[in-house]
Order: C-alpha cells, then sequence, then structure tokens
C-alpha cells in the first residue's frame, strides 16, 4: 500500500501526480473465500478490514452491487455520537466512539473525523428529565457528556435563537464534547485501502442474486458474475436487508423507510457544532466544505426509492429555520434520500439467523453511519468466531421473539 | 407527495391528509394465549418489507378518519389500486406478473 | 464608470431607466432589464471571483442559471444579505449592493492566489485525504484552516425581516419553461380551455427566443412572444408565472414552483400599501400532465486555462448582445463543434465587433450558418480547436491546433491568436434534471450527443429537453406536447396554425468534450470541468487511475457537480473525460442523479409561514384568560399551554408549589383539567370493546359509575391511562392522557376497524367540548355543594361514582375521581360554560381559601400518593405488573385484550425487571434529580452498573421530606435496601427503597 503523508503529496506534485497508485485492486472473484462480506458499504467494508487486522483472515471477499460505499455511507449527514441512553446501545456505540478517534491513523487515511461536538436540544420538562436520565447514564458508563442550560447552550451557538420567543423555547441540552462529524466517503474508501491491501477481493459490480445452502448451512451466495463459495457470510445490506433475507428464506423485523437530507450551498464558517433537536424535529451542522447539513425523521412509509415526500423537507426547514431564523435567507442547494432499515426498537440487529453460518448486520435505521467503525468490529469478531462478540449479543434478533428490546427511540427519536 | 385515492371519500387526497400505516392483512393470532412466542413475535414485529409491490395500510386520519389499503410499488412509489379495510387486493405480484425482488 | 462594452441600439434593456448599483465597493451604472452579470460585463468588469481551491480570477462564462462563477454576495444591510447569488439570475436594482464571495484582501488582488499558483500543484483531488493526518492533535488546527478556506458567500447575522408564504396548486397542465415549445403547448392547452400553468425562471418569458436570429412568422421572433403571451395572459385558466423555477418535481406530479416575487425589486421586499409584501412563494402544485420544456445548457469546451475571465460559452454571447446590448469584448475567437454556435460570432460581427477567427472542430463543416459566417468573410479554421488560452486577468490569446478527434491528440502546429474573448460550444445537454428528481434515468442518445429525460408516468418532454433542437421542429413539438396533454386529461384540442419559421439548415456536430492538448492532461495548464468546485481534466484522469471508476466515484472524489450550479455545465464533459479514461462509452459511465433543486432556493420559501407561532398550534383552555391574569406560569403539554404554578407575589417556583399542595391537603384547590383527552364511545359493544382494549375489565362496571383503566400496545408495554365512565348502558365517557389523546383515539379507530370491524361502537372526540376542573382538598364538598344541585352525600355520591346535575346553575357532569388522594370532584361542564363556573367556584371558594394549582403541584400530590404519569414514569418499555399495578390486569378476562399476551414473553416474566418503588432520600431536605441514575454500590468505578433511575422527584410539605419515584430493577425485592446515585458534580446521594405509596396507603382520605 502506498503511505500517505504530506511529504508523499509533494513528491507526486513534483511528478505532475502521474504516479498515484490505485487505492484498491479490481479482481477477478476467487471460487472459494473463508468470509464473504455482502455489502460493500462503510461497514461492511470496515468488517472485512477488521477481518483481516485483527483476526488475520485475509481470504475475505466483499461482494457489492454497486460502487463501495454507494449506499447509506454516501447519503448520511455524518453525523458521530455515542450518548445512547441503553447501556447496551451506548456500549456499542461508544466502542465506535474509540476506534473514530484513531481511525485516520489506523487507516493511513484521513477520514475528517471532527470532534466538534454535538447538542441535543430540549425544549419541554419531559425532554429536560429525559436529557438528564440519558447524560447520568451516559457518565457512569464512561461516556462524556453534560446536560447544559440555555445559557450554557447560547454561549456555545450564539447564532441560535435562545430567546422565550419561538414556538418551542430552548430549555436546556445535553451536550458530548468528543461527538463530532466524519467525511463520510472517505471512511468507506479508507477502509476498503487498508482490506485490500490486506489481501481482500473488493468485489464491485456483483450483485447477490441467492444464498446457496444445504443442510440448513450456508455454501456460498449466487451472483451476477457466477457462484462464489464462502464457509461464513455476514450480510451487511442496509436499504436491503429485508430483500437479502428473504433470498434466505427469512422475514426481519425490519422495515426499509426513505430518509431524507438536504445541503444549503456553501457557506463561511458560522456554526461549529453540531445542533440537534427531537422536539421540533431537525438537526443541523455545518461541513468542512461549509455546506449546513440538515435532516430529520423518515418518511412513514415503506420505499425503496431513495427519495421521499416534500412536506418532510418542509417541516424541517421550518425546524431549522424556527432555531435560527438568520438561516432563512440562506439558500438549499439540495436534497436526498437514502434507505434506512428501521427495528422496532430503533437498534440494530447483530446475528446469527436461522440458517447456519449466514450472519446478519442491519437495521441500523437511521444512526449506521456512527456505528461504522464498532460494528465492524463487532461484526469481524462475530464472523471470525461464529458467535456474537459480547457487544454485539444483546443485539440477536431473537429479542423480538423474547421481548428484550432495547428501546432507543428516545435517543434516536430524529434520524441522524 | 404521493397523491392518494380514498376508496371511502372516493376521491384523490394529498398525503398530507393520510398517515402510513405498515403492512396490511396482518391478522392479530385468533388466540393469542395459545399462539407461540415465536408466532407471537412475528405478529408483533417481523414484516415482508418487499422491494416491490406491497399492501399497505394507511388511514385518513385528516380526512375520513378510515382505515383503507393500498398496493404500491415500494421504488417506483406508484399506487395500483387503493381498497377497504376488509377487501383483498386485485395487483398482486402474481396477477400483475410484475417481477418482485426474490 | 462608463458602460463600454454596452451598444448604442438593441437589446431589451430600458436606456431610459439607469439603475446605481455596487460591486466590491465601487460604483456603476446600468439599465433596467439588465441582470447584475450584464450590467457588470457592460461595465467591463471581468473579474467577479476566486475560485475556492485554487483562488484563480474567474468571470462571468454563461448568462443563466448554468452560471458556475458569478456567484455573489448580495445584500445593502446584515439583515438582508443573501449568500451565493447568481449574478446572472439576479436583476438589476437601483441600489444593488453586491460583492465577490472569495479574495483577501479583495477579488483583484488576493493572497490566497498566490498560494493557489505555488500549491495547486500539490492539491490534487483527494489531497485532504492523504495529509493532515500526523501527528493526530494537529487535524482540528488544520481542519480550521481547511474550514476558513471553505464555502462561498455568509450567512446574513440577523433575522429575516421578510415573509414567504406557500400556495396548493391543481391544474391539468403545468408547462416548465417558457421558451418556444412551451409557450405552444401552452397556447394548445390554454385555448382548449384547459387549466394551464406557465413558469419560466427567468425575468422575461421567452426563453431562447429572447435572443434568436430567427424571426416567426416574419416578425422578430419577441413580438411573437408577446402576442402569445397576451393572449395566455387575457384567458382566465391561464396562470403566468415569471421569475418562477419549477424547482423540484416529485412522485405523482407534484411539482414544487418557488416564485420569486420581490428580488428583482429591492433588498428586502417593499411595502406595498403600507403592508408587507411576500419575498418568495412556494407555489406546490399537483398537475394533471407535466410539460417538460426546459430546453439546453450549452456545453463548453474543456481546454487548457479554459477559466480564465473572457473564456465564455457561445450561446451567452448571443444572449448578452441580443438582450442586453453588450458585447463581452473586442476580438472574439469562437471554438465550436456544431453549426448552432455560429451565431455568437455573427452576431458579434453584427454588434460590430470583430471576430478573429471560428474554430471549428470538423474537418468539413457545411450549413447554412456555416456559409454565412464565410460570406461575410469571417476566418474559419477547421477541424481544429482552441487548446489553451493564455492571459493572467482577461483572455489575450487563444493557442490553436489541428486535433485528431479519434485519436485524442493535437495534429499540427500551434497558432496564437490574439483576441480578448474566446467563446466555445461543445454542443448542447437537455435540461433532465427535473425528469431526474423522480428517479427516471436520463437515457442518451447519439444523435443528441446528450442525455433526454427518461420516462416519468405523466409527463411530456417538448422542445430541446426533448432532443428537438431546430426552431420550427421545437415550436411543432411544443404543439404536439400540447396535444398529448390534452388527450390525457380528455380534453380535445383546437386546430393551432403553425407560425412560420425559415428552416436553418444545421451539419451535424463533432462529439467533442476535452481538447486535447500537446502535452498529457497531467502536465498541461489546468484544464477545467467544473469550474465552480475547481475540478479539472487532470484531476478525473487521476481519480480513475487511483481506482475510482464509477462516475459517482469520480464525481465525490474530485468534487465534481457538488456546486451551487449542480454541475449544469461540466457534468457532461467530466463523465465524457472519465469514459474516454475508462476506455467506454458515456453512457456505459452512466450519468448521475440530479436531484431538486434545480436551483437553489430560500429556506425561508420552504419554510412559509410556519415558524414562530405558526410552527406549531397552541392550544389554550377555556380557562386561559383567567390563568393568565392570575399570573400563572405555564407549562407545554403536547400542544397545550397548562398553568404550572401560580406564584403569589415574589414567590419562587418552590415555594408556590409548597402553598398550592398545603392548600389541597388542607383545605381545597383547583385544577383545570381540560386538556385531558375525552372520548365518548357508544354502541352495543361498547363495553366489549372496552374489555379489549383496556388490560381490566368492564363487565360490571355500572351506570353512574368511572374506573381507572391501563392501555397497553401488543407488546404488553403500557401507552396510555385514564378513567372511563359508564353514562349508559351502551354509552361511555373516556379520559385519556393529555398529550396521548389524539394517538388514542387513531388506536381506537385501527382496532375497531381493521380487526374488529363486527363489533358496533363508535367513537368521538370530546376533549374540546368539555372543561374540566378537578376540585380537591377536606373542604371540596362543602364548597360544591353550595353550587350544586347533586345530592354529595357519601352514601348516595361514592367515591369512583359520577352524577349529572347542575353547577352554578349550568348542565354539568361531575365525576368523584382523585388524582391527589383527596377528597375530589372533577365538574366537567360545556366549555363555553367553564369562565362562570370557574369563577363562581371562587367566589364561593374564598372562605375556604380555594387555592388555584398547576400541574407541578399535581405532580407533587398524586407521586405521594404512587401515582404514575405515563411518559414520565413509564417509557414504552414498562408493563403494568412492573407498576406493581396487578390489581388493574384482568388476568381472567375471557377475550385475549391488547397486550395480555405478551405479558407471558420470557422477558416479562423476568423478576428482575424494573419496577417501580419509592425512593427516601436518607438526606430528607435533598430532592433528587429527576433523571438520576441508581447504583447499588457506590464503590465501583465508571462505568457503574446501574439498576434503574429517578423518574420522579419532589420535595413534600405535606411528609415533610423529599421523596422520589424511580424504576429500580428488582425494586419489588428492595424494599428497605439502601441505594445511591451518584451526580455529575461528585456528590453521591443516598436513598432508601420504601413502597411508591407516600401518603395514605389506605386511600382513608378520598372515602370521605
Amino acid at each position: 500500500m502506498q503511505h500517505y503523508s504530506g511529504f508523499g503529496l509533494v513528491k507526486h506534485g513534483l511528478s505532475h501526480h502521474e504516479n498515484w497508485q490505485r487505492m484498491w485492486r479490481n479482481p477477478v472473484p476467487k471460487s472459494q473465500y473463508d468470509v464473504i462480506v455482502v455489502g460493500g458499504g462503510g461497514h461492511g467494508l470496515a468488517t472485512a478490514y477488521y477481518l483481516a487486522k485483527v483476526h488475520g483472515i485475509t481470504n475475505v471477499a466483499v461482494v457489492e452491487k454497486g460502487w463501495l460505499g454507494g449506499g447509506n455511507t454516501a447519503r448520511n449527514t455524518t453525523i458521530v455520537r455515542s450518548n445512547y441512553l441503553w447501556d447496551e446501545a451506548a456500549w456499542l456505540y461508544e466502542h465506535a466512539m474509540k476506534l473514530w478517534e484513531g481511525l485516520s491513523q489506523d487507516l493511513n487515511y484521513n477520514v475528517m473525523f471532527s470532534q466538534r461536538g454535538v447538542m441535543n436540544l430540549g425544549h419541554t420538562l419531559q425532554d429536560m428529565r429525559d436529557i438528564h436520565r440519558r447524560v447520568n447514564a451516559n457518565r457512569l458508563n464512561g461516556i462524556d457528556g453534560e446536560v447544559l442550560d440555555v445559557k450554557q447552550v447560547q454561549e456555545i451557538v450564539p447564532i441560535m435563537d435562545c430567546s422565550r420567543n419561538t414556538r418551542y423555547p430552548v430549555l436546556g441540552a445535553s451536550w458530548q464534547p468528543r461527538a463530532g462529524v466524519a467525511r463520510h466517503d472517505a471512511v468507506a474508501w479508507g477502509y476498503a485501502r487498508g482490506a485490500d491491501a490486506l489481501g481482500v477481493d473488493l468485489l464491485q459490480q456483483t450483485e447477490v442474486t441467492g444464498f446457496r445452502i444445504s443442510g440448513g448451512k450456508v455454501l456460498g451466495v449466487e451472483t451476477n458474475r457466477g457462484y462464489i463459495g464462502g464457509k461464513t457470510i455476514g450480510v451487511v445490506t442496509a436499504g436491503n436487508s429485508g430483500v437479502l433475507a428473504k433470498m434466505a428464506g427469512f422475514k426481519l423485523p425490519i422495515e426499509s423507510h426513505p430518509l431524507q437530507a438536504l445541503v444549503s450551498e456553501p457557506m463561511k464558517p458560522i456554526l461549529d457544532t453540531v445542533v440537534m433537536s427531537n422536539h421540533v424535529h431537525g438537526y443541523v451542522s455545518q461541513s468542512d466544505k461549509g455546506d449546513l447539513v440538515i435532516g430529520a425523521g423518515i418518511d412513514g412509509y415503506n420505499g425503496y426509492g431513495q427519495r421521499g415526500s416534500y412536506p418532510t423537507i418542509e417541516h424541517t426547514l421550518q425546524a431549522i429555520v424556527e432555531l435560527f431564523p438568520m438561516f432563512s435567507r440562506v439558500r438549499m442547494n439540495r436534497q436526498w434520500g437514502g434507505i434506512v432499515d428501521t427495528c422496532p426498537d430503533a437498534c440494530p440487529i447483530i446475528s446469527a439467523t436461522p440458517v447456519g453460518g449466514l450472519f446478519f448486520n442491519c437495521g441500523w435505521g437511521t444512526g449506521g453511519f456512527k456505528a461504522t467503525p464498532g460494528s465492524g468490529h463487532v461484526f469481524a469478531a462475530t464472523l471470525a468466531e461464529g458467535k456474537a462478540h459480547p457487544l454485539a449479543a444483546p443485539f440477536s434478533i431473537d429479542r423480538f421473539i423474547s421481548g428484550k428490546l432495547i428501546d432507543e427511540h428516545g435517543a434516536a427519536g430524529v434520524a441522524h | 407527495m404521493l397523491h392518494i385515492y380514498c376508496p371511502y371519500c372516493e376521491e384523490y387526497r394529498e398525503e398530507e391528509e393520510f398517515r402510513p400505516k405498515g403492512e396490511a392483512h396482518i391478522a392479530r393470532p385468533a388466540e393469542p394465549e395459545a399462539t407461540s412466542d415465536e408466532a407471537w413475535g412475528d405478529y408483533l414485529f417481523f414484516r415482508k418489507n418487499p422491494r416491490g409491490l406491497h399492501h399497505e395500510q394507511w388511514y385518513h386520519a385528516a380526512g375520513c378518519r378510515k382505515f383503507f389499503n393500498a398496493t404500491r410499488d415500494t421504488v417506483s412509489y406508484q399506487i395500483l389500486e387503493t381498497y377497504k379495510a376488509g377487501q383483498q387486493p386485485t395487483v398482486t405480484a402474481a396477477a400483475s406478473g410484475k417481477k418482485v425482488a426474490k | 464608470m462608463s458602460q463600454r462594452n454596452r451598444i448604442e441600439q438593441g437589446g431589451r434593456i430600458d436606456r431610459s431607466r439607469p439603475l446605481r448599483f455596487s460591486f466590491n465597493g465601487v460604483g456603476y451604472q446600468g439599465f433596467a432589464g439588465d441582470t447584475l452579470a450584464s450590467a457588470l460585463l457592460a461595465n467591463g468588469v471581468d473579474i467577479v471571483n476566486r475560485s475556492f481551491k485554487y483562488a484563480r480570477v474567474r468571470g462571468i462564462v454563461a448568462a443563466g442559471a448554468e452560471e458556475p462563477n458569478a456567484v455573489v454576495q448580495l445584500g445593502a444591510t446584515e439583515a438582508s444579505q443573501v449568500p451565493n447569488v447568481r449574478a446572472t439570475q439576479q436583476a438589476l436594482y437601483d441600489g444593488l449592493t453586491a460583492g465577490s464571495t472569495n479574495g483577501w484582501p479583495n477579488v483583484d488582488r488576493d493572497l490566497m492566489g498566490v498560494l493557489g499558483k505555488v500549491g495547486g500543484k500539490f492539491m490534487p483531488p483527494g489531497f485532504y485525504y492523504k495529509t493532515f493526518m500526523s501527528p493526530a492533535s494537529m487535524w482540528p488546527k488544520y481542519e480550521k484552516y481547511i474550514r476558513k478556506a471553505a464555502g462561498l458567500g455568509r450567512s446574513p447575522r440577523e433575522r429575516d425581516p421578510d415573509i414567504y408564504d406557500h400556495i396548493n396548486r391543481h391544474c391539468d397542465v403545468l408547462v416548465v419553461g417558457a421558451g418556444p415549445a412551451g409557450l405552444a403547448a401552452a397556447l394548445v392547452a390554454g385555448r382548449a380551455g384547459a387549466r394551464v400553468i406557465l413558469c419560466d425562471e427567468q425575468e422575461e418569458m421567452g426563453g431562447s427566443l429572447l435572443d434568436s436570429r430567427e424571426p416567426i412568422d416574419g416578425r422578430p421572433a419577441a413580438d411573437w412572444v408577446a402576442a402569445v403571451l397576451q393572449e395566455l395572459g387575457a384567458m382566465p385558466d391561464v396562470l403566468l408565472l415569471p421569475r418562477t423555477t419549477a424547482n423540484g418535481y416529485h412522485d405523482h406530479n407534484f411539482v414544487t414552483l418557488h416564485e420569486r416575487r420581490t428580488e428583482h425589486l429591492a433588498d428586502l421586499a417593499p411595502a406595498q400599501n403600507g403592508r408587507r409584501t411576500v419575498r418568495a412563494r412556494m407555489h406546490r402544485v399537483r398537475a394533471g400532465q407535466v410539460i417538460l420544456a426546459t430546453g439546453t445548457h450549452e456545453r463548453p469546451l474543456v481546454y487548457a486555462n479554459n477559466d480564465v475571465p473572457g473564456n465564455m460559452i457561445a450561446g451567452a454571447v448571443s444572449a448578452y448582445i441580443h438582450r442586453y446590448a453588450v458585447v463581452p469584448g473586442q476580438r472574439l475567437v469562437l471554438s465550436t463543434s456544431n453549426d448552432h454556435a455560429y451565431r455568437a460570432a455573427l452576431d458579434w460581427r453584427e454588434a460590430g465587433r470583430e471576430v478573429v477567427a471560428i474554430v471549428d472542430a470538423r474537418g468539413n463543416p457545411e450549413g447554412d450558418l456555416v456559409a454565412e459566417a464565410r460570406k461575410r468573410g469571417i476566418r474559419i479554421i477547421t477541424g481544429s480547436a482552441v487548446i489553451e488560452t493564455r492571459g493572467s486577468r482577461r483572455v489575450s490569446s487563444a493557442l490553436v491546433a489541428k486535433i485528431d478527434l479519434a485519436g485524442f491528440k493535437v495534429s499540427g502546429a500551434v497558432e496564437e491568436l490574439a483576441c480578448d474573448t474566446v467563446a466555445s460550444s461543445g454542443g448542447y445537454s437537455p435540461v433532465v434534471h427535473l425528469a431526474a428528481h423522480t428517479g427516471a434515468r436520463p437515457e442518451w442518445r447519439d444523435d443528441v450527443l446528450g442525455f433526454v429525460p427518461g420516462k416519468v408516468k405523466g409527463m411530456i418532454p417538448a422542445g430541446g429537453v426533448n432532443g428537438v433542437m431546430a426552431l420550427a421542429e421545437v415550436l411543432a413539438d411544443g404543439v404536439e406536447a400540447g396535444c398529448r396533454a390534452l388527450m390525457e386529461t380528455g380534453m380535445k384540442a383546437a386546430p393551432l396554425r403553425l407560425p412560420e419559421v425559415r428552416r436553418v439548415r444545421e451539419g451535424k456536430a463533432a462529439a467533442l468534450y476535452q481538447v486535447p492538448h500537446v502535452k498529457p492532461a497531467m502536465r498541461a495548464p489546468k484544464q477545467f470541468v467544473d469550474q465552480q468546485n475547481d475540478v479539472t481534466a487532470a484531476g478525473i484522469e487521476l481519480a480513475t487511475r487511483e481506482g475510482f471508476e464509477s462516475i459517482e466515484h469520480v464525481k465525490r472524489y474530485t468534487g465534481m457537480g457538488f456546486g451551487t450550479d449542480q454541475g449544469k455545465l461540466g457534468n457532461i464533459n467530466g463523465m465524457a473525460i472519465a469514459a474516454r479514461c475508462l476506455g467506454q462509452s458515456i453512457p456505459e459511465t452512466g450519468t448521475t442523479v440530479f436531484r431538486p433543486n434545480y436551483t437553489p432556493i430560500t429556506f425561508g420559501a420552504v419554510a412559509g409561514r410556519h415558524c414562530g407561532e405558526f410552527f406549531d398550534p397552541r392550544r389554550y383552555t377555556a380557562l386561559h384568560a383567567w390563568h393568565v391574569e392570575h399570573g400563572a406560569k405555564f407549562e407545554e403539554v403536547g400542544q397545550w399551554m397548562r398553568p404550572w404554578y401560580f406564584p403569589r407575589g415574589n414567590e419562587t417556583m418552590h415555594e408556590a408549589v409548597q402553598r398550592e399542595c398545603r392548600a389541597v391537603r388542607e383545605n381545597v384547590g383547583i385544577l383545570d383539567a381540560s386538556t385531558l383527552g375525552k372520548i365518548e364511545i357508544q354502541g352495543k359493544d361498547a363495553r366489549e370493546f372496552l374489555n379489549r382494549l383496556y388490560t381490566n375489565a368492564w363487565t360490571k362496571l355500572d351506570v353512574g359509575k368511572a374506573r381507572y383503566g391501563l392501555m397497553c400496545k401488543d407488546d404488553g408495554m403500557i401507552m396510555d391511562d385514564g378513567v372511563t365512565a359508564c353514562l349508559g348502558e351502551n354509552h361511555f365517557h373516556m379520559t385519556t392522557t393529555t398529550g396521548g389523546a389524539a394517538g388514542v383515539l387513531d388506536w381506537m379507530e385501527m382496532w375497531h376497524q381493521t380487526e374488529w370491524p363486527e363489533l358496533e361502537v363508535y367513537f368521538n372526540s370530546v376533549t374540546d367540548h368539555w372543561a374540566a376542573m378537578a376540585l380537591n382538598g377536606p373542604n371540596a364538598r362543602k364548597l360544591l355543594a353550595e353550587l350544586t344541585d347533586i345530592d354529595l352525600s357519601k352514601d348516595k355520591f361514592g367515591f369512583m361514582d359520577w352524577r349529572e346535575g347542575t353547577v352554578a346553575g349550568v348542565p354539568a357532569r361531575v365525576f368523584r375521581i382523585s388524582f391527589t388522594g383527596e377528597l375530589s370532584y372533577e365538574i366537567n361542564v360545556q366549555a363555553n360554560h367553564a369562565m362562570h363556573v370557574w369563577k363562581a367556584l371562587f367566589e364561593k371558594g374564598e372562605k375556604y381559601g380555594l387555592t388555584p394549582y398547576g400541574t407541578e403541584t399535581m405532580h407533587v400530590l398524586r407521586a405521594e400518593k404512587g401515582f404514575v404519569i405515563i411518559g414520565q414514569d413509564t417509557d414504552g418499555s414498562v408493563t403494568p405488573e412492573d407498576l406493581g399495578m396487578q390489581w388493574c390486569v384482568g388476568y381472567k378476562k375471557p377475550f385475549s385484550w391488547i397486550g395480555r399476551r405478551a405479558l407471558s414473553r420470557p422477558d416479562t416474566r423476568r423478576t428482575d425487571r424494573k419496577q417501580l418503588v419509592g425512593l427516601k432520600p436518607l438526606d430528607s431536605k435533598l430532592v433528587l434529580d429527576e433523571g438520576a441514575q441508581i447504583v447499588l454500590d457506590k464503590e465501583v468505578k465508571i462505568p457503574m452498573p446501574m439498576v434503574g433511575h429517578v423518574t420522579s422527584s419532589y420535595f413534600s410539605p405535606t411528609l415533610g421530606h423529599s421523596f422520589a419515584l424511580a424504576l429500580l430493577k428488582g425494586g419489588s425485592q428492595r424494599i428497605g435496601q439502601t441505594v445511591y446515585l451518584p451526580m455529575a458534580d461528585g456528590r453521591v446521594h443516598a436513598a432508601e427503597v420504601v413502597s411508591p405509596v407516600f401518603y395514605d396507603p389506605n386511600g382513608e382520605r378520598h372515602h370521605v
């Protein structure tokens, strides 16, 4: 792997950038792999990377129907935080957070992880009770967090309307300083480059059309490029989990919904933290490029169209203008949609399935991006060991049978 | 924004008047106490979630307050029919010959 | 400063109305009818901006929505600032103030430019992914610098004084674009009587006809435009919307139109007749048929230094000459791959300026326009292209060379032509953006050398966007589209005479995108593809070399098309370059998906009036005025404004609540309980329905009685609670939580309509019909007795009974229910009688010290009794058994009610579930934080195992100590244990686990 550095950049500049190598190969599929990861998004690529790096399993294929990182990795609003309410979720997201904190160096690829802090606003007394509860829980779990009163909120975000004049005045907020944003595409590319360098085959434009299953055990996948064998198969196909499950012969407790987001035109820095509000239903941060990156909740109907309905965009911008009246004259450049697989309890599924050797990692809903390193890390361990990593164990699909749900709707009420 | 024909009001109205309620035709087990944990979990949470034709429930919340069903393509978002609660769809994956992902 | 590029004659400007404006602090003059861009060009302003990455000087390239460079900061005051306004789309008005968005200290002498020149070499696409990594601690500093360098304009820092609104519209035919195709289509549809909306993004309707050289019916094309618009304007069912951009095309023919109503007049929306006007309006259109007549965007050619000011697209040159009487230079070189662009050279020559040469990529161009150019003696250099322009602040010369199209190389000697303007044309891309919004993939057509719209149900493309280019055919295509739309709508078209247009014979265009240079792309001077994002041909080549083979990857790695112009000029060129590098065709390389908006629109317009007071409705009870008058502080619950507490004098909230609590416990208090949800249930199966809906039994509830009930979802978790009274054998009055009312009604409808339609039962919301006043305290009976004809004696009107009668002379239902544990009567009267009754109660109640209390006191009093509030003491993971409310669970009810089955699932059977308990802090003055987490062992280091949390916590004046409710793992088994609550400030509180019922556990106080 070509090592990246500022020095290298100068060297390549002097040779007209004609000597940069490919970031990853474009290999021909082998007939058999130790592990096949279905889905070449951030989570799948991270899974492959950690399989090779942590577990020494390098005979791995990542099978991707389109282009690497082309699903929700490319369509999210890049917020990274770990201030979840319930222990199981908080531990998983905090595991991811710790990996984020060294990721650029680990991958030798700048994922531009920017710990500019995330603020979750409270607008009602019950919001504030919930914020206290969550921050107290985070703190005792070793996750940074503070409860801010409205004055402290105003100090951190002076441009927000914290007066009593708004329809739902800001009463306070939770604040996670270590949280922030990252450059979404770079995460996929960094993991892809790292995995490729360790010997993983990244098979793009390779669509899984079925599973070969015998005696209740998976043998491999049928694809548009032929059959590929794999003893262990991990499926990480956000936005398509239900479709893949159907191929393997079972249903999931998942519904796929459109999730929309939008950006303003790029502007000079004006907002240097992430502000989220469940109550007025919107969130906003400003990217390094200068766009305000804005989102809100999912559209209520099932949809695989990567687009949603216009009223959702209206409500989102109403929330943003309500919080930031000065943004009224700022202009919206582009909107888009992703497909999110939502679970009834707003927590993911990282689990064995009714088919032996076949594991699913799905149902991240609106919260997948922030979990990318942690998800890949624990899923790699799960695939390598053939049983759930301890942090993944509570996220078994069995919880929908037993009733042991991890209800994170409070923490995930607004998509992010 | 979807344009939805309410089979009770018998006219097209804007999506903003309606609320989607997920997969249609999920019958509550007749004898819950005799239903296994698996079957009960299935009833509560597990969904077909198809990429393609979807029979789904809608609620005319800001209209006649009736629940009804729609057959909608979850990729193109075209609504192929709407029909009253208790009725069966006439457009199905099999009947339309439309390819629905396996 | 004189308008040195303005010509004496022609143009659509009004020379009698000069307008002053300033750009980058310098005053200029233009005319009414100018855009900011045309006025700048008229004044000879070459440099309008600096590019954001390399800080190169940039000038105006285009005349419309596709302009990448002339993106300016607009606004004379702080509050009226608008970032990133495209000068080509901003009408000039008197006093307009604008400036460049980049450049320091100014756009002409920019220090970053030096860095760009030196550093540009070391800033290939994605350079930031490859560096700034070590040491890790330095990244935030690097990032700060990167952020400062990014962005274009700036946000205003003050509240927007302008207003915006929305209007819903329905039409048979929406025509997007009022060029020749759109006008023809609208005319056909309008004459047939269809409801038509015709919108166009420009200041003036007419599209390409406004700068056309071709007469229609023997007269200038613009005359035909005026006649058509006049006819359309007179039709009652036709709506003409100029300055209106169809910015988003959504499912089922829903199109949003963004109308700029005042941006051409002034900075801020001017008042009219003393009233505020709307700055921008969103038309939310549901169209029967959409006729897409959005035309084409001309593609520039990609050659070295094609970003030096003075490089323009050919069509823009014609537009500036014809529409604004501006010739943006003295000496023109035109580089083209097609006939159509020859117009620019002919127009230039007719405006009296020098055409140095037409450089045509085709070996043997032939066509009417070519012949005309030849006839006029313009030098035509065939088989060649401009491969590079020179000049530091304005083009000074063009390098021209023979090129080998197939071999992608320069095949002859290089000739340098002195000039100050280079116009280029690489063909015309249909404006497919809107069609792509709905998910339809554009389709490549080799004959068009461009993508045309994919199929969209209810959409008819017409004219240029449909790949039809010659004016006569465009008009015919528009007519046909109009007829088709009518047919789809079930209407008949009247015959329409096609206007007469001279047919201009045009030769076949060459497929040229990037022009080869004598040096390979990586070593040649920068060949810009996307000027706004500083994306070069070399950058795209590098991306493909590094393995980015999907066009989406190329876009994302280089940033191509991510600007505010969304790649209108550059995307096809970029795709063509990627295709060449990958050895593929353009359709194999694919197109990218366009998303709304077509051009950026203001947040304010999308939000409309739905901010501030209109963000969400506020609901007030019938007694609100009284509460305000009596100094209540309010709490929002759902959308309701509820009195929170009623401070007297300088009382703190704590003091007020303590006083209110004592009043209720010792004397009598009153709460406005009107916000509770109320649902009437009728029908012969009403009782059975309640049995299925609630966890407890309703079979034996007699008329005149009321009962508390719990509602679960079918997963067994509590969703709501309330008291339901039996009004008649088949008639019930249900109450719900304040926030849950609407949801509960929907829930009931759903179960009834979809699961149990055989039950005969009807529901109706009566929340707003009834006002409810809860009279609580030992003196409640005495007080009420003074005002009612109802027998209040204990034997006649017992606990959990309700009676009908009058209170203060008006009909009332009185419920003897209690949420405080005191003797209590909840008086329900019609909302319009409420104030009368409330005042009467206070009149008679003075002697008892009748005290109004708010939600906070209500919370304290109910918590003392261990009564939960759904949503505060529960969170969607709590069952009735978790609350110790087995008394409210009908285990023996025959029908398996909603939630019943879930109580026997493995997880709900666990004995270590979180259960409701009381907490008594060891420090009796200490009020625990609501939301404090509970641990069993305070010595454990973080991470500490947590076993529950405080849900409600207060100081009780009645008990004389603080107390709390909590959910605690295995709580029912922990009564008497001490638990700990470690706080953020380092203190660790201790509390004893006790029963959640702190006060009057046997209910003696209300059984009186």
